[in-house]
This record gives structure tokens, C-alpha cells and sequence, in this order.
């Protein structure tokens, strides 16, 4: 990660590199051994929280994962405390704390929450297959969104139109999906949609030179604009112009097959592939090839690269256009696989999700995807939970994610630095 | 190579950056363009390096014309760049860097470093860089960082190398060290352009010297010429800019500073220990190479730094810990070091810019409310008293020349009473012209009892000014030694000797005070 | 570059004044050919197109004008209507429409004059539609004096929203961009749990809370026949006092230098860490009194679409009016009419209220790239083609966030 930046001293404080362990992150760490204490194990609900992992309809059937309440909250419970412990032997020793250590200390703690919670339903029993692969699709065009976010973001244009970017992707979809009546017709006119987006963002904040905020705020109220009307026209007045085809699931013979691994990853759309291959390209891209130096440059010092002879606007214009056209073809998601025609606004914030995964990510490919699967996963429990009849008020759960980019933004979880040339033009003199 | 540079002109609108220069230079040898800050010079290397088109002229390379679209074709051609600000990507590696733009790759445009390490490893070795490949720029010392700079040049093959001021950010033995490099490029063949206004190097280091003066090429010297006669082609008019001052003893001890510590982010002092004191009616001068302390004196002074410990007491009253509105209001005066930051707003008005420290008190506020006449009035006299050139007061700032900016900002601050005046780096980017009248409303300031500080890179505003000099090197205080000590004690100073050492070095080569054969120039020439 | 031998003619083609009728101009013609390529009579006439040219000239012309005609009927005067209260009911409604729209662009014009990019209008409003609902159905008070809490409340609810944004960014400097989307999220999200819970009216499964008392709602100004209620009138305060905190006052001064400059401002004694929280803390209890608007005044409960869209649309008419509260006021009239006329339009033309996001949206791109706009209309000269150097929209802070 090389985010880190002389140039903004404001926040450098979050910028700095942490030698030791910072004051904040040992809150963080008590708080959640606290929390983990006082829920999971003292207030235990008790029971058993059933996690099923087979559907119904799977060859071969696995015995649902039946936990104990109590002793796994206590479990989970005084684990975190070690941890914590150890976060604060490793601090009085001056040493870093390891890249592992939050990673399990997120995961137990979120198993936690997840036990505790179902425990609490009326009927404390949910598919975990249903959460999991609930979780994927849900992030799906989050990932999209945030890899094309990133594409701009990395070479110094800030884009806020994300949003906008997967609303014309998905009506381009629908519409080209409808004319064509073939799924690449369909895919190609979703990534034409979001080019189309970002060419005017490009046009008028890159050639122009007007803040890129207002350009993505404003763009993202012209594509609502400009798909609800034309919804309301073109789309509504012919039936026919709003029926793409639907885009089947590929199950990849014999990997499919397996239990649980098999339904969520190997029995995916194009799309769902592709999300994959995406995500691997731009790290690899970014971190190991030309290419992605010189893009890495351009986003943290146009200047410097500009003198070694990178044409940094021209950089800039490609990869807006590039991550354009990934975040549209996250958008085709919504009316070749969710659901079969486009209606207004139905992307319903998701690309503001996208955003927020981008910046949590710290703009990093994988980083970024992680946390879209994050955000996916608050989301879809929220669906599960309030099946399985928890008490857990579903509005607070679907709050996670933005009250997680606050934090994430302010330096509470991890610090967060955009490339340093964000949001500024560039110009000779 | 040999390069010619035949007639180039730029223009930015209707300012003429460049008038039709002509230049030689030859392989083998160091050119030096002289010139004031704003001459010029900056613009014809970025022409030159094709990061500006130039409006006519051309540019031949060994008698070939070359037209140049971008820097990536001057590097083509074998020109090599320093710039003055550095550009190199902090965040990447010295490798990262060097590779940038150059790059070796294997199949897919996967990126192969390890070429870039060996070539970095090579030239490193060749001229004794001892720079570390991986290591993160972000982490190198300004010196370098600059060494990074000529790899970068060095590695793609340049055969002329611009060397835009590069000495402003270096410490006077890194200066020296710089020198050796240029002496051992030019060995090896490098044509070289050196940049600056600083006669004592381009004296040291030149075969050849052109003087640019706003834009045009005034005349050219060889580096044996007489200093003064350069400085006066520099200037453009007979340099006798000795203010006629009188020393001061000052008064009574007004400022007293103790066991001031400042540290940054990372836990690091940059301040360290400092005890100074300042009496009435006497200057003090800070100098150091730039980054040695000086900014976070005067801003732990003016309350702008936090993790500040230790005493600063005005008049017998503790400052530290106090906001910098109290701080000002109880009579401290300051310009700030980057006028175009900290001194002004650029899109407010001149008279806005003119009550900015004190819009909340009578009479520029009456409770809540702002009141516009006064400002207007107040304007209109401050333009009038400190000779400020602008058609209105109700222009904006930037449209000012720096100049004329730094009179907006000392009209601001001599509005009010005075108990401790802090000048840092005042005549920074200020026409010569500015700078005698900057330099005698701060003698004048003196003269009226106040006890003054006078921050400043520039060796000869120093002596200038300086009644007593204080030095500091890494963020601990050398020494304060009177102002008329020499040149050589106050660079061993600036390098990290302490007052005693450096006197006593300088002694055996009977150097300690100033020679009066050289000439005493206003900041920024010399 | 100010050359002062210009004339006249070539002093015009620069004028800002110029630029934003213009771009006004062209939005509109751009949602003009879309009207018009939608239309069927329009397509239907296109296909005989080469034979008959002037049928579809003419059936685009029709679609065209019947909608704008329709919009101008909704939002300025009604000369279709057969009583003078239907003649000139569409004006009202504009006004009603822009009350909304004008405080909260307040709050986002003064959000950008201190260099923070506002985004959180929508939130803010949020937190003070909520406040003034729950300070509406749960107190028993007199009228002057419930209103008067109600108002309070709704200030209270904005400044707490927007106050969590400036305290934020000024202790973390975390960027308010992002705050504010996200806490535009999380408000949402709580009015939806409170519209289920707390709020939720009585009897009904519905997510909408119990109409406010009476004593708690802005009286009509013109009767019955009229939705225009006092929030209007509170609204043009709200712009008075604005114009007077930005141009007048001293926190004013602190605010536009800390927009300016931040280090400068720094430098120069202002406590840049107050300032920021402040103008957060103004533009957010700004926003508020538009919930308040929305829920005492126009729509008397809460509901979750009480915002609609206002917040949004307030950044662009900020935007529009040039973050000065006197551009404000007119740029939320513009806006209040498009509101109100887009919906007689939807309704006697079947053009989707849509239509007017896009010409809305153009508009702001189009004033803030005066080079654009000129070039459109061949205004360009020579001089100016090779100048580089664009201004930036006015009003809107230099560079957002990342500047200090």
C-alpha cells in the first residue's frame, strides 16, 4: 500500500507510519473484547443457534452446524480478550502488531455477533449458504462500482458519479439486452453506459477543469434524471424495450459439486467470474506492471510524472473511461441477473456504497473487494436475520456500512489516504 | 552534446517570460544562467525541457534542430533535468522512481526493477551516491533526494544536465559535495546547465556564465569577473545596497526563550532544547539551511505548533500554551514565511488582507458586526503609506506582485502596537527593488525599541540585519555569535559545528570575521 | 490578461451574466430534443422524414413547446385557468416549492464559502424534519410559542447533523464528502427505524408519523386556496440573515478567510477548528429549518420521502447561485418553478417530471464551464480559444478536502 503522502500534514497524524501500536486502535481492540465479554458470554441469550449449510435441493446433504450459545460466546469471547492482551504486550514491547492479528480479531468477532444474533431470533436457525451467496451477489456490483471508482481515484480524479455510473450501465443493459436480444449486446452497451458517464465527467473536469465533485454529484442527478424519463418514455411506452434476456449461471462441472465452496464460488454468472478476474487484473496491474506505475504516479504526483514524459491528463481521460466502463458493466448486474427489466433509480445508493468500500479499502484493489464483501454481508443479514424473525432492528444493520466508512475516514478503523494529487486539476504552470 | 538555444521566446499572454535568447553550450563544461528570482530562467528549462512550447525560436542539438512535444523527447535527445522542487513521487522507491516513465519490463508490461536496481547500484557506485535502490523516497534526506534526481538523469544516458537552483535546499557542505559531482560529470563528458543567483557558487563551479535579466539575456561573464559587476548586470542598475546601519546593543532583554522543544508527528524533535533571548531595539538573525528548526521556532513562538514544550515569555508573560489571537494580540508582529500561504489571502481584497488580524476588535469590528468604511478608509491610507502598487484596495491580493504582497502584509502588522516583531524570510521571491524598502521598514521597527526576529536561508540578509546571529542545525541551537562574523564560522555553523568550534577552526585560517573585500548584498543575491 | 482596451461587445461575451442565461438557454434545448426525440408523433414523422420534413419538425415543435408551455402554466401563471386564484396558483406553488430548496441551499452555499463540500444537505434536513415532527405531535402548546419550538428543533436537529460533520473533519480532518454521503445514509436509515417505531403513527402500519398539531404548523399566508405558507417568510429571513453572516458579520469574515486560505487564516489568529465546526453547525441548522418546512408547513407529517430530493438540489441551485445568498434566493426560485411546473407538465403532457433533473443538472455543468457554453454559442474569440487557463466555478471551494 503506498498511500502515505508528504504533502497533506493535516492528517498526517493518520498518515504516519505507526512503529509502535496507536493509542486508537488499543480502544478499538478493548472495546470489542468488551463488547465480546458483555454479549456474547454474560448476556448469552443460551441455546442453540443452527447455521444450516446445505439446501435442500444438494446432493449431498451436510448436517447443519448446530452451536451451543453460551460456551461459543464464552469462547469467542476470551479469545478476543487474548488477543487484546497480546495487542497490549506487543505495544508495551514496541513492536507492530501483525497483519493476522486484526483479520482473525474481525472475524471471530463478527462470528460472534452473527451467533449472538441468531441466537436472539424466534427461530435461531439460518442458511448460512443463503448468507454467504447472498453476501456475494449483493457485493457484486459494489465491486464493480469500487473497481471502477478505483480506476479514476488512483490517477487523481475523484469520482463521485460511481453511482450514476452503474444506474446508465444497468438502463444501457436493459435497453441494448432488449434490442439485441444477446447478453454481449447487452454487456457491451452496460459498459458503453458508464463510458458515456465518465466521458462527461472526464470532459468537464479533466478539459474544463471544474471540481470533480461537483461534476460526479451533479452527473449522478443527470443519469437519474436522464434514465428515469427516458424509463418513463422510451421504455414504458414499448414493453419490448425492457425485456433483456436473463444471464444464466455457469456451475463449472465437478467444482460445483462442492459442499458449500462448490454454490458459492464455482456456480456463478459471467458477471460473477469476471468479478473475479477484474479484481485480480487491476492489483496485479496496479502493483506489477508499467502501466500501473505510471498510473500510480499520475495520482500522486502528476508533476513528477508528467517530467519523465507521461501524458498524465491523457492517463487520467483513459482509465476514467476504463473504470467507466467496469462500473457499468457492474450496473448490467441489476437487469440481466437481479432482476429482468431496469425501473427507476434501482440502483438505490449502491455506487455510494461502492464509494465507501473504495475509501475503507484504502484503494486497493483487494482491499476494496474485501470490503464490499464486508458491506454485502451487512446487508444481506440484515434480509436474513429479519427472516429468521430477530429482534435486531434491520434500518440499524443496513447503517453498518456508511457508520463504518465514517470511522474508517476519521482514523477510528485503519487509516484512510487517497492518492495525494485527488481532486486537483492539472495544469503546465 | 553541444546545444544551441537560437531566439526563444515565451510568452504567458501578454507577459513575455522569454525574449528571444540565444545560448551555447558547450560538452564538457557548466553554463550558468544568473539571474534574480522571476528573471526568467526557470521558464527557459522548462522550454528547453520540453515542458513548455516555446512561441519562437528553436532549439539545436549538435547543429540539428529539435522540436520537443513533451519531456519525454528532451530525454530522448539526452537532456536531463533537476528540478528545483523535486520531482520525484514520494511514496515510491528510489528504484520506482528512476524506473518511472524508463521502464524495463518482461512479457505483459510486467515491470522488471531489477534492471533499474543494477543501473541504480552502477551509477550509484560510479559516483559514489551511496543510494539504497529500495529505499522509500519519502524517507531520504533533501541532499539525496537530489542525488536520486541526477540518477534519474544519469541512467537514461542524459548528456546535459539542467541543474535548476540546485543548492537552495542543501547545506553548505552538501553545496561543497554537489560541487565535486559537477566536477566529475563534466569530467566524464556531461554538458551542464547550472542555475542560480547565488554568485559564490556560480563563481566556483562555471566555465561559462549568461545573465538573464526579465527575460533577456543581458550579457555574459567569466566566472573570474568581479562580483559586484556581476551582481550590478544581475540587478540591472550599480548594486550599493549598503543600508548605512548602525549596530545595536539593544536594551533590555524582552524575549526569553527557554529549553523550547517542539516535536512532529513521528515523536522526532525538531526543535531541541532551544534557549534563546532577544533584547529591545536589537534584531536577532536565525539562520540555518531551510528544515533546520527555523519555521517551528517562529510558529511555537506564534502558537501555530502543537507538542511544544519549555518557556517563551514576552515582556516577563508565558506565550506557550496561548492561542496565536492571543498571541497577536498581545503585540506580536509576524510575516510569515510563505507569503502566498500564511501571509495573505489571494482572493480577498487588499483591504481585507489589510485588517485580517485584527477584523474582530474595534476599530475594523464593532461586536458582531464588520465595519465596511473603516476598512475601505484604513485601505486606502495603508496603499498610500507603504507605497503598495495596485489601481484599488479593493483588488484581490493576487493580483499583486510578491513585492507589493509583502508591503500588504508589513502594513498589516506595523497597524498595530508592536511588542515583538518576527520577520521570516522576508525578502523571499521579492524584486530587489522591494527589498531595500523591506529591509529599512524592519531597521526602522528596531529603531523604535522593539525587540526583532529576523528569520532567514540567505546568508548575506543575515549579516545584513543581524545584530546578533543565532544558528540552528537539526533543531538544536550552535550558537549566537555577533553580527559581523564571517561567512566561513556561520557556514561550519549551519553544518552542525558549534560556535566555539567553528570559531576556533576558522581562526587558524584567520577568517573569523567578515572580509570587507566582499560585497554585501541584499537576501538573495549573493 | 485584463487587457483594458476591450470593447464592449467582447466585455459581454466574458460576462458571468452572459454565461449563466446562456447556459440556462442551452440546458433547456438539450431537454427540448429530448422531449422531442421521444415523442411518438415526433418518431412517427421521422420515418417518412425524407418526403415530409416538416411533419416531424412540426410534431417535434408541438411536443416541445405543449411541454415547456405545460411547465411555465405549473410554475408562473396559469393563463388557461378560468379564476384569478387558478391563474396565479402556480406561482405560489413555485414559492412553496422553493422554500425547501432555499434554506437548505443556504446552508450548503455557507458550508462551501468555509471550503467544505456540503453533500449532506439531505441528512441534515433529515435530522430536522424528524426533530420538528416528534416537537409537533407530542407537545400541547400554543400556537406561536409550539412553532416557535418546532423551528428551534428543526435548527437543532440540522445543526447536531451537520455539527457531527465539522467536528469530525476538523479534530481527523476525514474528508466531508464522504462524512456527509454516509451520514445521509445513516439518517435515512433512522428515519426509517423511527417511522417504525417511535414516530410511527398510531393504527397505522404504515411507515408515516401522526399529523403535527395545528399549533405546531406554519399558518397559510393567502388562505385556504394557497398551500404558501410563513416558512416562505422565514425563508427569506433565513436569506437576509445569511447575506448578513456572510458579508457583514465577523464570523463571516472568519469563514470565507478559513474557505480562502485555511493557513492564512490560521496565521492570522482565526481558530479554524471553531470556524469549521460552525459553518457545518449553521449550514446544517439551515437544512433543518427546510424539514421543518416540509413537515410543519407543505406536507404536515413525516413520511420517508419527506426530503425527496431537496438536499440534492439545493448543492446544485448552491452551485447556480454562485454560493451568494442573493444568487441563492433566485437560483431556488428557478428551481421551485421547475418543481412545480415539471409536475403540471408530467400531468398535462405525460413528459416525465424527469426531464427537469436533466435540464437542472445541465445547467449547473454548463455555468460551471463558461468556456463550453461560449464555445456553443461560437462566442469564443481568438484570444480566449488559446488561453488555458478556465476559471473555476465560482463559489465553489478551490480544491475540496485534500488542501491542508
Amino acid at each position: 500500500m503506498s498511500t502515505r503522502t508528504q504533502t497533506a500534514p493535516a492528517s498526517a497524524s493518520n498518515a504516519a507510519p505507526t512503529a509502535g501500536v496507536g493509542r486508537r486502535s488499543l480502544i478499538l481492540y478493548s472495546a470489542g473484547a468488551l463488547i465480546a465479554l458483555v454479549l456474547f458470554a454474560l448476556m448469552s441469550p443460551g441455546g442453540t443457534a443452527t447455521f444450516r449449510l446445505s439446501a435442500a435441493s444438494d446432493a449431498f446433504q451436510i448436517p447443519a452446524l448446530a452451536v451451543p450459545v453460551t460456551p461459543a460466546g464464552w469462547v469467542i469471547a476470551l479469545l478476543l480478550v487474548a488477543g487484546t492482551a497480546y495487542v497490549f504486550s506487543l505495544r508495551r514491547a514496541g513492536r507492530g502488531v501483525p497483519g493476522w492479528v486484526p483479520a482473525v480479531f474481525a472475524v471471530l468477532f463478527v462470528s460472534g455477533v452473527l451467533i449472538w444474533m441468531v441466537a436472539e431470533a424466534t427461530n435461531p436457525s439460518i442458511s448460512l449458504l443463503s448468507l454467504l451467496t447472498g453476501t456475494l451477489a449483493l457485493a457484486l456490483p459494489m465491486v464493480y462500482g469500487s473497481m471502477g471508482g478505483l480506476l479514476a481515484e488512483r490517477t487523481g480524479v475523484v469520482n463521485i458519479a460511481i453511482e450514476g455510473q452503474l444506474l446508465l450501465g444497468a438502463f444501457a443493459a436493459a435497453l441494448g439486452g432488449s434490442l439485441s436480444g444477446s447478453l454481449v449486446g447487452a454487456m457491451v452497451s452496460a459498459a458503453v453506459g458508464g463510458v458515456v458517464v465518465s466521458s462527461l465527467l472526464t470532459l468537464f473536469a479533466v478539459k474544463y477543469q471544474v471540481n470533480q465533485i461537483i461534476v460526479g454529484v451533479v452527473l449522478n442527478v443527470l443519469v437519474s434524471g436522464l434514465t428515469g424519463f427516458l424509463f418513463g418514455t422510451l421504455l414504458s411506452g414499448d414493453a419490448g424495450l425492457n425485456s433483456p434476456p436473463r444471464m444464466p449461471n455457469l456451475p463449472i462441472p465437478l467444482l460445483s459439486e462442492i459442499p458449500i465452496l462448490g454454490p458459492l464460488l464455482f456456480n456463478q454468472t459471467v458477471l460473477g467470474y469476471l468479478m473475479f478476474v477484474v479484481v485480480a487484473v487491476l492489483w496485479v496491474g496496479l502493483y506489477k506492471t508499467r502501466w500501473g506505475l505510471r498510473v500510480r504516479a499520475v495520482g500522486e504526483h502528476p508533476k513528477a510524472a508528467d517530467t519523465v514524459g507521461i501524458k498524465v491528463n491523457r492517463t487520467r481521460v483513459m482509465n476514467v473511461l476504463l473504470g467507466g466502463a467496469v462500473a457499468g458493466l457492474g450496473g448490467s448486474f441489476y437487469t440481466l441477473v437481479s432482476v429482468s427489466q431496469f425501473s427507476r433509480d434501482m440502483t438505490a445508493g449502491t455506487g455510494f456504497i461502492a464509494l465507501a468500500a473504495l475509501i475503507f479499502g484504502r484503494w486497493n484493489p483487494i482491499g476494496a473487494f474485501l470490503a464490499s464483501l464486508l458491506f454485502g454481508f451487512a446487508t444481506n443479514l440484515q434480509y436474513v436475520l429479519s427472516q429468521a424473525g430477530t429482534e435486531v432492528p434491520s434500518h440499524f444493520l443496513a447503517m453498518l456500512p456508511y457508520v463504518i466508512t465514517i470511522l474508517a475516514v476519521a482514523g477510528l478503523v485503519g487509516a484512510s489516504r487517497a492518492p495525494a494529487a485527488s481532486g486537483q486539476p492539472y495544469t503546465k504552470d | 552534446m553541444k546545444l544551441e538555444l537560437q531566439g526563444i521566446t515565451k510568452a504567458f499572454g501578454d507577459f513575455v517570460a522569454n525574449d528571444s535568447i540565444d545560448l551555447v553550450v558547450e560538452p564538457g563544461t557548466v553554463h550558468t544562467l544568473l539571474g534574480e528570482n522571476g528573471a526568467g530562467k526557470s521558464t527557459l528549462m522548462n522550454v528547453l525541457f520540453g515542458l513548455y512550447e516555446p512561441t519562437a525560436g528553436r532549439i539545436l542539438i549538435d547543429g540539428e534542430p529539435v522540436a520537443f512535444r513533451g519531456p519525454g523527447d528532451a530525454m530522448a535527445h539526452g537532456i536531463g533535468m533537476v528540478h528545483q522542487h523535486f520531482m520525484l513521487v514520494p511514496v515510491f522507491t528510489v528504484a520506482e522512481n528512476v524506473a518511472l516513465g524508463d521502464e524495463r519490463t518482461r512479457a505483459a508490461g510486467i515491470l522488471d526493477l531489477e534492471q533499474t536496481r543494477r543501473a541504480v547500484r552502477e551509477v550509484s557506485e560510479r559516483y559514489g551516491f551511496n543510494v539504497d535502490p529500495d529505499a522509500l523516497v519519502e524517507d531520504l534526506p533533501v541532499g539525496v533526494q537530489q542525488r536520486v534526481e541526477i540518477i534519474k538523469a544519469l541512467v537514461r544516458k542524459a548528456d546535459l544536465l539542467i541543474l535548476d537552483e540546485p543548492t537552495a535546499v542543501l547545506t553548505p557542505r552538501e553545496t561543497d559535495e554537489l560541487i565535486d559531482i559537477i566536477g566529475q560529470l563534466k569530467a566524464a563528458g556531461t554538458a551542464i546547465i547550472f542555475i542560480s543567483h547565488k554568485l559564490r557558487e556560480v563563481k566556483a563551479v562555471s566555465d561559462t556564465i549568461t545573465v538573464i535579466r526579465r527575460g533577456k539575456v543581458v550579457g555574459t561573464a567569466d566566472p573570474g569577473a568581479d562580483a559586484t559587476e556581476l551582481a550590478s548586470l544581475m540587478v540591472g542598475r550599480a548594486v550599493d545596497l549598503s543600508l548605512g546601519r548602525q549596530h545595536s546593543d539593544g536594551g533590555d532583554v524582552s524575549l526569553e526563550i527557554r529549553d523550547l522543544t517542539v516535536i512532529d508527528e513521528l515523536g522526532v524533535p525538531v526543535l531541541d532544547h532551544v534557549d534563546l533571548d532577544v533584547r529591545k531595539g536589537e534584531i536577532l538573525a536565525v539562520a540555518g539551511v531551510q528544515g533546520n528548526g527555523q519555521t517551528e521556532l517562529v510558529e511555537a513562538i506564534m502558537g501555530l505548533t502543537e507538542r511544544t514544550s519549555g518557556s517563551i515569555r514576552l515582556e516577563g508573560r508565558e506565550l506557550l500554551g496561548r492561542s496565536v489571537k492571543e498571541i497577536i494580540n498581545s503585540g506580536v508582529g509576524y510575516v510569515p514565511e510563505d507569503r502566498s500561504t500564511d501571509g495573505v489571502i489571494g482572493s480577498f481584497s487588499i483591504a481585507d488582507n489589510l485588517v485580517l488580524n485584527r477584523y474582530d476588535r474595534a476599530p475594523v469590528a464593532k461586536g458582531l458586526a464588520l465595519k465596511p468604511a473603516f476598512i475601505a478608509e484604513n485601505a486606502e491610507e495603508k496603499v498610500r503609506e507603504f507605497d503598495i502598487r495596485t489601481p484599488s484596495a479593493q483588488n484581490t491580493a493576487s493580483t499583486l506582485s510578491g513585492g507589493n504582497q509583502q508591503k500588504v502584509v508589513l502594513a498589516r502588522e506595523f497597524s498595530r502596537d508592536l511588542q515583538l516583531f518576527i520577520a521570516a524570510q522576508p525578502t523571499r521571491g521579492v524584486d530587489v527593488g522591494s527589498i531595500e524598502f523591506l529591509h529599512r521598514r524592519i531597521l526602522a521597527e528596531r529603531d523604535k525599541d522593539i525587540p526583532v526576529i529576523v528569520v532567514s536561508t540567505e546568508l548575506d540578509e543575515v549579516a545584513e540585519l543581524g545584530d546578533r546571529i543565532a544558528v540552528l542545525f537539526h533543531g538544536r541551537l550552535m550558537g549566537i555569535v555577533p553580527g559581523n562574523t564571517s561567512r566561513d564560522v556561520l557556514g561550519l555553523m549551519m553544518a552542525g559545528s558549534t560556535a566555539e568550534e567553528a570559531l576556533a577552526e576558522a581562526g587558524r585560517s584567520g577568517r573569523a570575521t567578515t572580509d570587507s573585500d566582499e560585497p554585501q548584498l541584499p537576501g538573495g543575491i549573493a | 490578461m485584463s487587457s483594458p482596451t476591450r470593447t464592449p461587445l467582447q466585455r459581454l461575451r466574458r460576462s458571468g451574466a452572459l454565461v449563466s442565461v446562456l447556459a440556462i438557454l442551452a440546458s433547456f434545448i438539450v431537454g427540448g430534443l429530448l422531449i422531442a426525440f421521444t415523442d411518438k408523433a415526433t418518431t412517427a414523422a421521422a420515418g417518412y422524414f425524407f418526403a415530409r420534413p416538416t411533419d416531424m419538425l412540426a410534431a417535434a415543435w408541438d411536443a416541445v413547446a405543449g411541454a415547456y408551455a405545460a411547465m411555465f402554466r405549473g410554475a408562473v401563471f396559469n393563463y388557461d385557468a378560468t379564476s384569478f386564484v387558478g391563474m396565479v396558483h402556480p406561482l405560489t406553488e413555485t414559492l412553496t416549492a422553493a422554500t425547501p430548496l432555499l434554506t437548505a441551499a443556504l446552508g450548503v452555499a455557507i458550508a462551501f464559502r468555509a471550503g467544505l463540500f456540503n453533500i449532506g444537505a439531505q441528512g441534515q434536513l433529515i435530522l430536522g424534519a424528524i426533530f420538528s415532527t416528534w416537537v409537533g405531535f407530542t407537545l400541547e402548546l400554543a400556537w406561536p410559542l409550539h412553532l416557535l419550538l418546532v423551528v428551534l428543533g428543526a435548527l437543532l436537529g440540522g445543526a447536531l447533523w451537520g455539527g457531527i460533520v465539522g467536528w469530525l473533519k476538523a479534530r481527523t480532518g476525514a474528508h466531508e464528502v464522504i462524512l456527509t454521503i454516509m451520514l445521509n445514509y445513516v439518517a435515512l436509515n433512522l428515519l426509517g427505524y423511527l417511522l417504525n417505531n417511535a414516530l410511527q403513527r398510531e393504527g397505522s402500519t404504515n411507515p408515516v408519523s401522526p399529523v403535527v398539531n395545528a399549533s405546531a404548523q406554519y399558518p397559510l399566508l393567502l388562505g385556504s386556496d394557497f398551500r404558501l405558507h410563513l416558512g416562505f417568510l422565514v425563508a427569506v429571513a433565513a436569506t437576509a440573515f445569511a447575506w448578513w453572516l456572510m458579508n457583514r458579520s465577523t464570523l463571516g469574515f472568519e469563514i470565507r478567510a478559513v474557505g480562502a486560505n485555511r493557513a492564512a487564516a490560521r496565521t492570522s489568529g482565526i481558530d479554524t477548528f471553531k470556524v469549521t465546526v460552525l459553518a457545518m453547525v449553521i449550514a446544517g441548522a439551515l437544512a433543518g429549518l427546510s424539514g421543518a418546512a416540509q413537515v410543519n408547513g407543505t406536507e404536515k407529517f413525516l413520511s420517508e420521502s419527506i426530503a425527496a430530493s431537496i438536499g440534492f438540489d439545493a448543492i446544485t441551485v448552491a452551485l447556480l447561485g454562485r454560493s451568494n445568498p442573493i444568487g441563492v434566493f433566485f437560483a431556488a426560485l428557478l428551481f421551485g418553478a421547475f418543481r412545480a411546473g415539471g409536475v403540471t407538465m408530467q400531468i398535462a403532457t405525460g413528459t416525465p417530471i424527469d426531464i427537469v433533473l436533466v435540464v437542472q443538472s445541465l445547467i449547473v455543468l454548463f455555468i460551471a464551464a463558461p468556456p463550453l457554453v461560449r464555445a456553443m454559442f461560437g462566442l469564443n474569440d481568438r484570444r480566449e480559444k488559446k488561453s488555458k487557463k478556465p476559471k473555476r466555478a465560482a463559489g465553489a471551494p478551490a480544491t475540496v478536502g485534500g488542501d491542508q
